[in-house]
């Protein structure tokens, strides 16, 4: 008894739980309201059906929120990815459309290796402005998140760039392994991520700078590289995010493309558990962010709630996750039922304040 | 002097914070026309006593009265509208304002709610012309000197016909000529029959300008004194809290042979190092096996001697050689490139990262000092954390659990263990055994002794003087930012000794006054 209770504890504690928990009571909702929402069928050599959708439709955002993660636990927030996804789809597909063979793979490669050259620039942009000249990161990638908007649309002459382009498009509808390539992609840049972080030392060092910036500066670590590299990892994966959504619709637009993702993105990071403030990072949770506000997009479709009230509703549950992911709520609202008087302790004051 | 009434008292005042007595049954007198000195070391309760005065804080126990009539203030505008004025350490003024604008700004003459500018500035000269200033009162504030603002500040203050005057600190950004500047006015205002509270760190300017001298310790009052009854030795007595003859029974531990250990090319010889507004210029030299002490009171300079040869602050200038080769520290990945470690005393802040796990703390400054693309094997981080949460004791010895988790002492041997790890050259330890219990106490003692016989240097600061008297080879004396002497510790140096030092300076510097 003790052991199953104390499992269950460990269950609860861990800080994938509610993040999952979350999603899990979203798609059993969908399921009972559209008994078939979870049935996947396979056809012509493919995996069809909405879990697939939504795994396919959360692999930018997936990728925007990677690269956000890991900005956020230095500390700072990166406002410009949107735009980033715009220029970097832009590039790509102006290249592209340039070309008189738009279907050679070699075109392609050098659009998309075109693209994420001018993205990476734009990241080292964002972090010399915070870690050299130490701007504030909202003002600082504010700029970009601005300029980056016309400059997109400078690339495509204002016009909305089509292409025709069967390796390109495949980044966002092609499949592989009955699967959507999109999927892996993400995947592979998670991985990619986790790895970049977590063989090396740059995770630690990065959570420790976040933590505590000046016991960090006063234990030797260089935090102004850190800082940057965060904002061009970030880059890089606005880079791919901005491939997968222009391949989806074979066309670049510079006002549409990843409008909004930068708050997706945010909010993504921050149901995944990592704190605004910095410190802590968790992919896997950023992950499962990700799949949370795809599925909630999902289920407002196919729900036919109207698209005037959508933004509301999604406001909601958004407030609903964040409430019962908070500790200090949980901890009020369980104590209310149990009909005990609410702790002194639940406001988080500042432990001493030792006037000198 | 003194009238036989006082004009404001305050009596049995107690004031708590969650975990801390700040105040406890504090009794405080101010005479009209005498300047009275607050002394105490940081943390001792000054700020709390004058933010009690002023209505900042409310008080739990005590009563205040003011030319006889209970008072009590809801804040410093209602405290200065009865006549208490303040002027805080930091001047708040607006330095893009006029001089005339700072001095009557939410309180212009008006008419029909116009300001009337032409008053405005008449007024200000004539209250600047009784404290004998002669400014262009147009001019915007920060055109003018800090010494000047603080004057300025001053007359805002008393313009609002103040009979108590409380100054925090005023002379702690000011030069010498200025703060004779600012002793002129003060004196002045005193004969004019003002009451002045008057908060300083510096013993030389009590001594120079008070009457009277209040003492606080911990929350709680020692005494009031005549100045002129009061020498420099027993006033510094009082704010530490040992007397004399306590600190003379301390036993004689081995005094180590400095004159050994100072054969030789210096591990670090630092010249001239010195910042504006930190500490004065000053040289010391430490050997490969030495432990240096850096006694003074609070605030005298040691974190900042610390923090400049780490590197974590910059130096205005001088030189630096290491092992005889001129070298620079100017930051602190520098100073650990050179085998440099520092513990800081602001655990919290500066020191532990409380997110991260014990494990992580420790190994931090290693990895730094590697780069984050090498990183420090499993196997090899789970090693050196096992032999330091061992040899220091760490409790719990789990080093997964977030360093937070652990009390202060732990937490303070995790940041050790952090040093020890990078197997520093010279070990900086700011306050390492303040606020940990007695056996931590001497496990961190006794590990120095044990660093510095296998070749480490230490530079031990600590406000203890029985601690620092222990430990080291050498004895750096700090006083008023300044290091005033350099004791090499054999048996003539006793804790009478440092205190005198601390008290007087083995030299008295001609520029104080």
């Amino acid at each position: 008894m003790n052991d199953t209770t104390s499992r269950y504890r460990t269950m609860i504690g861990h800080r994938l739980f509610w993040p999952a928990a979350v999603l899990f009571v979203m798609l059993a909702a969908n399921t009972i309201y559209r008994p078939g929402f979870l049935s996947i069928e396979l056809k012509d050599g493919h995996l069809y059906g909405t879990p697939i959708d939504i795994l396919r439709l959360s692999a930018p955002l997936i990728l925007v929120a990677l690269g956000m993660t890991l900005v956020i636990s230095t500390g700072g927030i990166d406002l410009s990815v949107g735009s980033l996804c715009a220029i970097s789809g832009a590039i790509a597909c102006m290249y592209i459309s340039k070309q008189p063979d738009q279907n050679s793979l070699g075109v392609v490669v050098t659009a998309l290796a075109l693209a994420m050259g001018v993205s990476l620039v734009l990241g080292a942009w964002n972090g010399v402005l915070v870690a050299v000249i130490g701007i504030q990161p909202i003002i600082a990638t504010l700029i970009l998140m601005v300029a980056g908007r016309g400059l997109a649309q400078l690339i495509t002459e204002g016009q909305i760039i089509t292409i025709n382009s069967e390796p390109y498009r495949a980044i966002g509808l092609g499949h592989a392994l009955t699967l959507p390539l999109a999927i892996f992609i993400a995947l592979a840049a998670a991985l990619l991520v986790a790895a970049f972080t977590r063989r090396t030392a740059l995770g630690m060092i990065i959570e420790s700078v976040g933590g505590n910036a000046m016991a960090s500066r006063l234990a030797g670590i260089r935090s102004s590289r850190v800082i940057f590299l965060a904002y061009v990892i970030s880059a890089a994966c606005a880079a791919v995010a901005g491939f997968m959504m222009t391949a989806n619709v074979s066309s670049a637009d510079g006002n549409a493309a990843g409008l909004w993702v930068e708050l997706d993105a945010i909010l993504a990071v921050v149901i995944g558990g990592t704190s605004l403030a910095g410190g802590r990072f968790f992919l896997s949770g950023t992950i499962i962010g990700a799949l949370i506000i795809q599925t909630l997009t999902t289920t407002v479709y196919a729900m036919d709630i109207s698209p005037q009230t959508s933004l509301l509703f999604k406001a909601v549950v958004v407030i609903a996750v964040c409430l019962i992911q908070a500790p200090a709520f949980r901890a009020r609202f369980s104590r209310r039922r149990r009909n005990v008087p609410p702790p002194a302790t639940i406001a988080d004051k500042p432990k001493e304040q030792v006037p000198a | 002097m003194t009238d036989s009434r006082p004009v404001l008292t305050m009596t049995g005042i107690s004031k708590s914070f969650p975990g801390v007595r700040a105040l406890h049954d504090v009794n405080f007198r101010l005479f009209p026309g005498e300047v009275h000195a607050l002394m105490g070391e940081n943390g001792a309760g000054k700020s709390t006593l004058i933010k009690v005065l002023t209505g900042v804080y409310d008080t739990d126990e005590g009563a205040i009265t003011l030319d006889g009539e209970p008072v009590s203030f809801t804040g410093p505008m209602q405290a200065t509208a009865a006549g208490v004025s303040t002027v805080f350490q930091e001047v708040n003024l607006c330095t893009n304002l006029s001089v005339a604008e700072n001095i009557f700004i939410g309180r212009e003459p008006r008419v029909f709610g116009a300001v009337r500018w032409g008053e405005v500035r008449r007024r200000a000269r004539a209250l600047l012309a009784r404290l004998d200033l002669d400014l262009d009162v147009s001019a915007p504030l920060g055109s003018y000197s800090l010494a000047i603002q603080q004057m300025v500040a001053i007359a805002r203050a008393i313009d609002i016909k103040a009979r108590v005057l409380i100054l925090d600190e005023p002379t702690s950004s000011l030069d010498a000529g200025e703060v004779a500047q600012l002793f002129r006015i003060m004196r002045q205002l005193r004969d004019e029959g003002i009451a002045i509270l008057f908060v300083t760190h510096f013993l030389d300017q009590v001594y120079e300008i008070a009457d009277r001298i209040t003492v606080l310790r911990n929350g709680g009052l020692v005494g009031e004194y005549l100045t002129t009854e009061l020498p420099q030795l027993s006033l510094v007595e009082k704010m530490i809290g040992k007397e004399l003859d306590v600190l003379e029974g301390i036993e004689e531990h081995s005094r180590r042979d400095l004159a050994a250990l100072e054969e030789g090319t210096p591990l670090v010889a630092v010249s001239n190092f010195g910042r504006a507004g930190a500490v004065e210029p000053f040289s010391l030299t430490i050997h490969a096996g030495e432990v240096v002490g850096l006694a003074g009171l609070l605030g005298s300079g040691r974190t900042e001697v610390a923090r400049l040869l780490f590197g974590a602050d910059r130096t205005d200038g001088g030189q630096v050689a290491i092992d005889g080769t001129a070298s620079s520290l100017r930051t602190p990945a520098q100073a650990i490139d050179h085998g440099v470690g520092f513990c800081s005393e602001n655990r919290r802040a500066e020191g532990i990262v409380a997110d991260l796990s014990v494990r992580e703390n420790m190994i931090l400054a290693m990895q730094a000092a590697r780069g984050w693309l090498r990183p420090i094997p499993r196997r090899r981080q789970d090693e050196l954390v096992d032999k330091y949460v061992k040899a220091l004791n760490i409790r719990p010895a789990d080093p997964e659990v977030p360093v937070r988790n652990l009390s202060g002492g732990n937490q303070q041997k995790v940041l050790l263990a952090r040093w020890l790890i990078t197997e520093p050259r010279l070990l900086i330890l700011d306050e390492p055994t303040r606020g940990i219990d007695i056996g931590a106490k001497t496990e961190i003692q006794k590990l120095v002794t044990q660093l510095s016989d296998g070749g480490m240097a230490v530079l031990f600061i600590s406000a203890e003087l029985e601690e620092v008297l222990r430990l080291s080879h050498k004895v750096a004396v700090m006083r008023d930012r300044q290091m005033v002497a350099q004791l090499a510790n054999d048996e003539s140096l006793d804790a009478d000794r440092i205190m005198q030092t601390i008290a007087s300076g083995s030299h008295r510097e001609e520029a104080d006054r």
